[in-house]
């Protein structure tokens, strides 16, 4: 049997189409997520099995209302579909069209059909049709549109099998059709001398990219600089895309008239009623706020069990390692270096999922639309949109996703403030350093005999998260010159509840994403690290013998000896070399140079700063056996005052600087690659490093 | 002079054919044409965003858009 080579499919639709469902339905757990070339946009793809000898790879492109984009999602679309030569270009497209407003869905059809590529139509959430009263003659729309139409519904698995049939068969027909002719209706002329340009490609691929200053590696020079002569009278061209908007409406009217009927008094209201009270002016904020305070609060009560399962599964796992390989540097790489870094990624695993979870619920019921709407205005008042919620609320799992979420913000200067704040917001990562330094100095009492007080002071350091971000947000709006057409319009989708498919898939992506992004650079750095503290310069080799000679004569039994020398090897490794280095500039903030050595460690990402005092402790201990990292910690002596190392001034301050300093590698990278220069990421880690350097200051001075 | 912004919560008009340079493509696309019926179903707690259903679409936009946007009252 001969197995033929696997068909290019693309979906292609308006946000909430259910082009997501369908892809999921149509791949199942095939799917991977990729990235497009030199674009930060992520690709979802994945395969389906169409019969026995033939499989599609389908792609979800991102959502948009048309082909011209207005942010960086919806640009993807216009991309993939004029590269023409591109290896990834589709053999086929699936525009998936939602049957309640199937006029505006036709809109983008429209568009996509005249680029004359194979393409399907599927019109999506068929199940809702007896509901909402709508009629649809799929014979006479198939033969208006000159494309195979199918009726399905992704939720339901309808038609589903019908798609895949039409996937193998459309992709044989090699002849399509333009179907509106935009020519003639707007100007005969200038579009006849465009399309003699390039014979090669259609009049509405070279209309796209004069309007859309997009030339795919198909065009000539010679034929780019005839092009751009084309666009020379920018509010001509202008015009005419505004015509060409109203002429396919237009045919999109004549054509729905003869075949689609909605029975309008049959809609039921429940939209409406929903409406009047999730943006009603006092509940809308109440419920947004219960719904903020519900997410927290699982966050924490659900995430401990299985946080603390993995921090044993990780000891057992190290202390497994020790006993059964011989001792050597290969055995401490792997007990020190490596086993701790994955240990330090997969123990956020569950907030982040969880924190997923809501947010996934949240925009599939439609609910999220709502928050945009009660939010823009005052989002606004501090340079961002509506939209910059979601980033920040994502914010408290991790700053990663929640910059990437940020692409569906249009206006550049509210998307970019966005990015440069959203760093603030707790993330998970400060927690651990945030629960150690709180059991430490905040002593354990309650507050009014109900509330705890460090539970409190956490509670303080989330909305210090917040606070400092609106208010740099703010800061950044007055200062930021930067140009931007800050362009703001939001879909109110349909209330729905969430399927629960998607929900999964969703939550599994978004913690893949987090693991292997932020995963590379924390086990790199423990590597690293674990290198710098059992490695030195020259001397280092002889500290031991050092040791012994100095303390020959004292009666010293054989494992305070041991620990001794421990101790002096980690003051003489490199990353010893490095804290004491940037003592004098720490002191001020009540630091010495082992806490040096977390915060170092620490620049590469937060949570280091936990596992680093571990490790400094726990060679320096008089009592290993018993003591926690936290008995340690608390009875280190400060040489010079003779009192506690740990006390409330040292550890306030510390925290203020865990709360502002950008101590995350990860998230410089990815804001690097959504701003497309280093010049962003650079004064985000300057910046916010000045004000966690003179607020920790400020904050050991009023606590001493 | 009316526009989208003047109108009143659950109140109708016809988008004006003079308009039609001022909406944004990205608007026009999404059905907001002229000659087209819209209606105001919500106003945010501060006035502002507009939340609007036309030509099918149901969508939030900024008060200083909509004030652009001249309409007939029906
Ligand atoms: N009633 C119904 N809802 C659907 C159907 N397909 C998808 N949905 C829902 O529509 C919403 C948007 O779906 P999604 O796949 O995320 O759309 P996308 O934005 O185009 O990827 C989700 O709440 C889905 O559960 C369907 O056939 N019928
Ligand atoms: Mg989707």
């Amino acid at each position: 049997m001969e197995i033929h080579k696997p068909i290019k499919v693309a979906l292609i639709g308006n946000p909430n189409t259910g082009k997501t469902s369908l892809f999921n339905q149509l791949t199942g757990l095939t799917q991977k997520v990729g990235n497009y070339p030199g674009v930060t946009v992520d690709k979802k793809q994945g395969t389906c099995r169409l019969s026995i000898n033939q499989t599609a790879i389908i792609t979800d492109l991102p959502g948009t209302y048309s082909i011209n984009p207005t942010s960086v999602d919806e640009s993807i679309v216009l991309t993939s579909l004029l590269n023409t030569t591109d290896k990834d270009f589709p053999d086929v497209i699936v525009v998936v069209a939602d049957i309640e407003n199937l006029k505006r869905n036709l809109f983008l059809f429209s568009q996509v059909k005249d680029l004359e590529i194979p393409i399907i139509l599927a019109i999506n959430m068929s199940d809702q049709m007896d509901r909402k009263g709508i009629s649809l003659d799929v014979e006479t729309l198939q033969k208006e549109l000159q494309t195979e139409v199918v009726l399905i519904s992704a939720r339901k698995n309808i038609g589903i099998e019908a798609v895949k049939e039409k996937i193998a068969n459309c992709a044989k027909v090699s002849i399509t059709y333009p179907l509106c002719s935009i020519n003639h209706k707007i100007d005969g002329d200038y579009f006849k001398q465009l399309k003699a340009v390039s014979p090669n490609h259609t009049l509405y691929e070279l209309w796209l990219m004069i309007t859309q200053n997009n030339f795919p590696e198909s065009i000539t020079d010679e034929e780019k600089i005839k092009l751009l002569e084309f666009t020379q009278d920018v509010s001509m061209v202008k015009r005419y895309q505004h015509k060409e908007t109203i002429y396919r409406y237009q045919q999109i009217n004549e054509i729905l008239k003869r075949t689609y009927k909605i029975d309008r008094t049959k809609a039921k209201d429940l939209r409406g009623k929903l409406d009047k009270v999730f943006t009603h002016k006092i509940f809308g904020y109440v419920i947004f706020f219960g719904v903020l305070l519900l997410i927290f609060q699982s966050i924490f009560d659900w995430s401990t069990v299985p946080m603390d399962f993995i921090d044993a599964q990780f000891a057992n796992l190290s202390e497994f390692v020790t006993k059964q390989m011989n001792s050597g540097v290969l055995r401490d790489l792997i007990t020190d270096g490596i086993i701790p870094g994955i240990g330090g990624v997969v123990i956020f695993i569950p907030q982040i999922a969880i924190l997923f979870l809501f947010v996934a619920i949240l925009e599939e019921t439609g609910y999220m639309s709502r928050v945009v709407f009660l939010m823009d205005k005052i989002m606004r008042r501090y340079g961002m949109s509506g939209k910059s919620v979601i980033p920040l609320i994502s914010g408290t799992a991790c700053a990663i996703p929640a910059v990437m979420a940020t692409r569906t913000i249009s206006g550049w200067k509210e998307r970019l403030i966005t990015i440069l704040v959203t760093p603030f917001t707790t993330c998970s990562a400060r927690l651990p350093v945030y629960a150690i330094l709180i059991s430490l100095v905040i002593p354990d009492k309650k507050l009014f005999g109900y509330f705890s007080l460090q539970g409190f002071t956490l509670l303080c350091l989330y909305v210090l998260g917040f606070a400092i971000a609106i208010v740099s947000a703010f800061m950044l709006h007055k200062l930021l010159k930067v140009k931007s057409t800050s362009f703001f319009v939001a879909e109110m989708p349909n209330y729905k509840l969430p399927s629960i498919k998607n929900v999964v898939f969703d939550v599994i992506e978004k913690t893949k994403a987090f693991v292997f992004g932020a995963g590379k650079i924390i086990l790199a750095i423990s590597i690293v690290l674990w290198f710098l503290a059992s490695n030195g310069p020259d001397s280092f080799e002889s500290v031991a013998d050092e040791v012994t000679n100095n303390i020959e004569n004292s009666n010293l039994s054989a494992t305070e000896v041991q620990r001794k020398i421990a101790s002096s090897k980690l003051e003489k490794s490199y990353i010893g070399i490095m804290g004491k280095a940037i003592e004098p500039a720490i002191k001020p903030l009540g630091y010495d140079w082992k806490i040096g050595i977390a915060l170092i460690s620490s620049f590469a990402a937060r949570e280091v700063f936990v596992g680093t005092l571990a490790t400094i402790y726990s060679v320096e201990s008089d009592d290993e056996n018993t003591s926690t990292i936290k008995q340690r910690m608390r009875a280190e002596i400060n040489p010079e005052t003779g009192e506690k190392r740990f006390n409330l001034a040292v550890g306030m301050s510390l925290l203020i600087f865990y709360a502002f300093a950008m101590q995350c590698m990860g998230t410089l990278a990815i804001v690097k690659r959504e701003t497309k220069s280093w010049r962003w990421p650079m004064a985000q880690l300057i910046g916010m490093g000045i004000l966690a350097y003179v607020a920790s200051f400020i904050t050991f001075i009023i606590f001493s | 002079m009316n526009t989208i912004a003047t109108l009143v919560k659950g109140e109708i008009g016809i988008i004006s054919e003079e308009s039609l340079d001022v909406i944004p493509l990205k608007l026009l696309e999404m059905g907001c044409l002229p000659g087209v019926e819209v209606e105001l179903l919500q106003v945010a707690p501060l006035q502002d965003p507009l939340y609007i259903c036309v030509n099918g679409s149901h969508l939030a936009i900024r008060k200083e858009m909509a004030a652009q946007i001249k309409i007939i009252k029906s």
